[in-house]
């Protein structure tokens, strides 16, 4: 168990290409950190790095008081789960939990006892002599934890473990990690490009977008407070959305004076606006539904607001008795803008 | 779909059972040949059911020859053969995997250069070099020895190239996996690699046994004593080498005992083949 320091981190490929620009992070003990981001924006490279698969351009990265950035990944004292398991297809699942193991020149003892006890933990000792390709998704990926746990490291490295599953085996391995981790209380780097998951997973969220960290915080404080215009459109399903000033002047709103000058944009999360007006000091917006679409215990209604290209998302529970074309008018707490600057990308309040 | 037509059935089979025959037919009239006693050919018809020889005609090559035909004892030169096949097999087999692994796995400067030098190699077949090679062996001392007999057929380009294909398909993961589980390169490719190419060099071994066991001119050139012949290259002795009309009983049953370890190579080897293509990994 340790804690994880990266201090300006910078990756450069060879062909010239940053992945990584000047990261900077402090994981505390025990403490479960998640890399969100889009595709392509450096979260698998950082990632990587922490693991030493890849190499540091510059910057320095201490594990526990160690500065590890020139060790190998086996001197590290990390264990990592990969997205498609990297399971030794050949070797038992038992010779797969224990490899590390006998590679560090364990006892024998002291290798069956730790792989009995993690396989317990993960419900596949009863598979233990089995070959990987006769196991199940859900096993392999119990597998591919079962080989993190064994060697019971300073910190699990986990690299999109779950995007291989079915979506109902992801939520309940969603849920056995986390348990697994509190339980544990190991440092852990999460890394995926599925926000629900950092959402839920996280002790503490961080934004990736073009090797650059956007924004560090617990998962409500990015969800409620997005830094930027980037986490605002990422962090949140539907997408928040964004309604320029100068449109709702221009329809007579009157926007509430707490709004700092250099606010171009508001953010409106799609379930903070409502059809009824709230209590307290409101904003309205008037528009014609596009398009209604029911997803089970709420709807999702898309409204073409008069004069703008994009449309509008809002959440209501249930299904409302609507027509398509029908006039709308919405109402939005002035508590729930979220104001930003479109030239810098920035939250300005 | 193909519909079942009686006169297309009756067809095919009949162009299958020509075509069978067409190979099965030499083989056949070798192996009765070899049951038959040396009379038997100097009428200039060739039998085709077995004649009482067998035995007799088997001990003969393999324990005496018949050295003023030409045909030293075939035992001796089988053991050559097989020394030589299976020297060149193994040869070709551990150098061709750690070339292909060096190769795939680590970057060193002109790593696609050599790759491409040793595809070159390809182009140039013993035959080709037999000249120059020659004179390397000659001049190295390696006449009329096994390490002459193998050593210039091991290096193998086919074979370091589709190892290096096999090892292109192998997940990158599973090579950091063992990296974070602390294996170095020469456990990952002893516990991991190696492993795995199973199948490949089976397949491999099959070919490569039958290209060292089939070598013919090579032997011929650089063998001079008795006990270095190799049999292929004794087959061709025994119909040309003596003063006499070849021994055809003879010859024909050294031929069937010629073929004989290449085939049981074969069945031997399938077994594992298949198994490893049937239970091959998603």
């Amino acid at each position: 168990m340790a804690s994880i320091h990266l201090d300006n981190l910078h990756k450069v490929y060879a062909g010239g290409v940053q992945a990584v620009t000047g990261v900077s992070l402090d994981i505390k003990d025990g403490e479960m950190i998640v890399l969100v981001g889009p595709s392509g924006c450096g979260k698998s490279t950082l990632l990587r790095m922490v693991a030493g698969l890849e190499t540091i351009t510059s910057g320095t990265l201490k594990i526990g008081d160690r500065v590890v950035n020139n060790l190998e990944p086996a001197e590290r004292d990390i264990a990592m789960v990969f997205q498609n398991y990297a399971l030794y297809p050949h070797m038992t699942v038992f010779n797969n939990l224990a490899y590390g193991l006998k590679n560090r020149k364990f006892p024998s003892n002291e290798i069956t006892r730790r792989v009995t006890e993690a396989a317990k933990m993960l419900e596949i000792d009863a598979f233990l002599d089995r070959k990987p390709r006769q196991l199940s998704g859900g096993q392999r990926q119990r597998v591919a934890m079962g080989r993190a746990l064994v060697r019971e490291p300073a910190a699990f490295l986990f690299d999109e473990p779950l995007s291989n599953l079915d979506a109902k085996l992801r939520v309940q391995m969603r849920v056995e990690i986390k348990q697994l981790q509190r339980r544990l209380g190991t440092t852990s780097l999460y890394v995926t490009h599925d926000q629900l998951e950092a959402l839920t997973l996280a002790d503490r969220l961080v934004v990736l977008n073009g090797g650059v960290i956007e924004q560090v915080g617990t998962p409500m404080e990015v969800y409620n407070k997005p830094a930027s215009l980037f986490v605002a459109g990422f962090i949140g399903s539907p997408a928040m959305n964004m309604i320029p000033v100068e449109y709702l002047q221009a329809q007579g709103a009157t926007l509430p004076e707490i709004l700092p000058d250099e606010t171009d944009l508001v953010g409106i999360r799609p379930d903070e606006l409502s059809l009824n007006p709230p209590s307290d000091a409101s904003l309205s917006v008037k528009g014609t539904l596009m398009l209604l679409e029911p997803a089970g215990a709420e709807s999702h209604l898309y409204i073409h607001l008069e004069g703008s290209d994009q449309p509008i998302v809002m959440r209501v529970s249930g299904v409302p008795q609507m027509q398509e074309g029908q006039a709308i008018q919405m109402y939005t707490s002035v508590a729930a803008l979220h104001p930003f600057n479109k030239a810098s990308g920035r939250r300005t309040g | 779909m193909v519909e079942n037509n009686r006169w297309g059935n009756l067809f095919a089979h009949l162009v299958l059972i020509l075509g069978v025959a067409i190979v099965v037919f030499p083989v056949y009239v070798a192996v009765i040949a070899s049951t038959h006693p040396s009379g038997t050919f100097l009428r200039g018809v060739m039998p085709l059911l077995p004649g009482p020889n067998a035995l007799e005609n088997y001990r003969t090559v393999i324990f005496e020859g018949r050295s003023r035909a030409g045909t030293p004892p075939i035992g001796g030169m089988l053991w050559n053969s097989f020394v030589m096949a299976m020297a060149i097999t193994i040869g070709k087999l551990s150098i061709s995997i750690l070339s292909a692994f060096a190769i795939v796995y680590f970057r060193f400067p002109f790593r696609i250069f050599f790759f491409w030098v040793i595809f070159l190699t390809l182009m140039l077949p013993v035959e080709v070099r037999i000249v120059p090679t020659f004179e390397v062996v000659a001049n190295l001392g390696m006449l009329n020895s096994f390490a002459g007999l193998s050593i210039p057929l091991i290096a193998s380009a086919t074979a370091t190239f589709l190892f290096r294909q096999f090892f292109m398909t192998v997940p990158e993961e599973l090579m950091e996996a063992a990296r974070v589980d602390g294996a170095g390169p020469m456990k990952f490719f002893k516990d991991i690699l190696l492993p795995l190419s199973i199948t490949n060099i089976a397949a491999l071994f099959v070919i490569m046994f039958i290209y060292g066991w089939n070598q013919y001119l090579w032997p011929l050139l650089i063998t001079t004593e008795q006990e270095y012949y190799t049999i292929v290259m004794g087959i061709q002795r025994m119909v040309t080498g003596g003063d006499s009309e070849p021994l055809w009983h003879l010859v024909m049953a050294t031929v069937t005992l010629a073929a004989l370890p290449p085939i049981l190579v074969i069945l031997f080897m399938q077994r594992l083949f298949v198994k490893g293509l049937t239970e091959t990994e998603k």
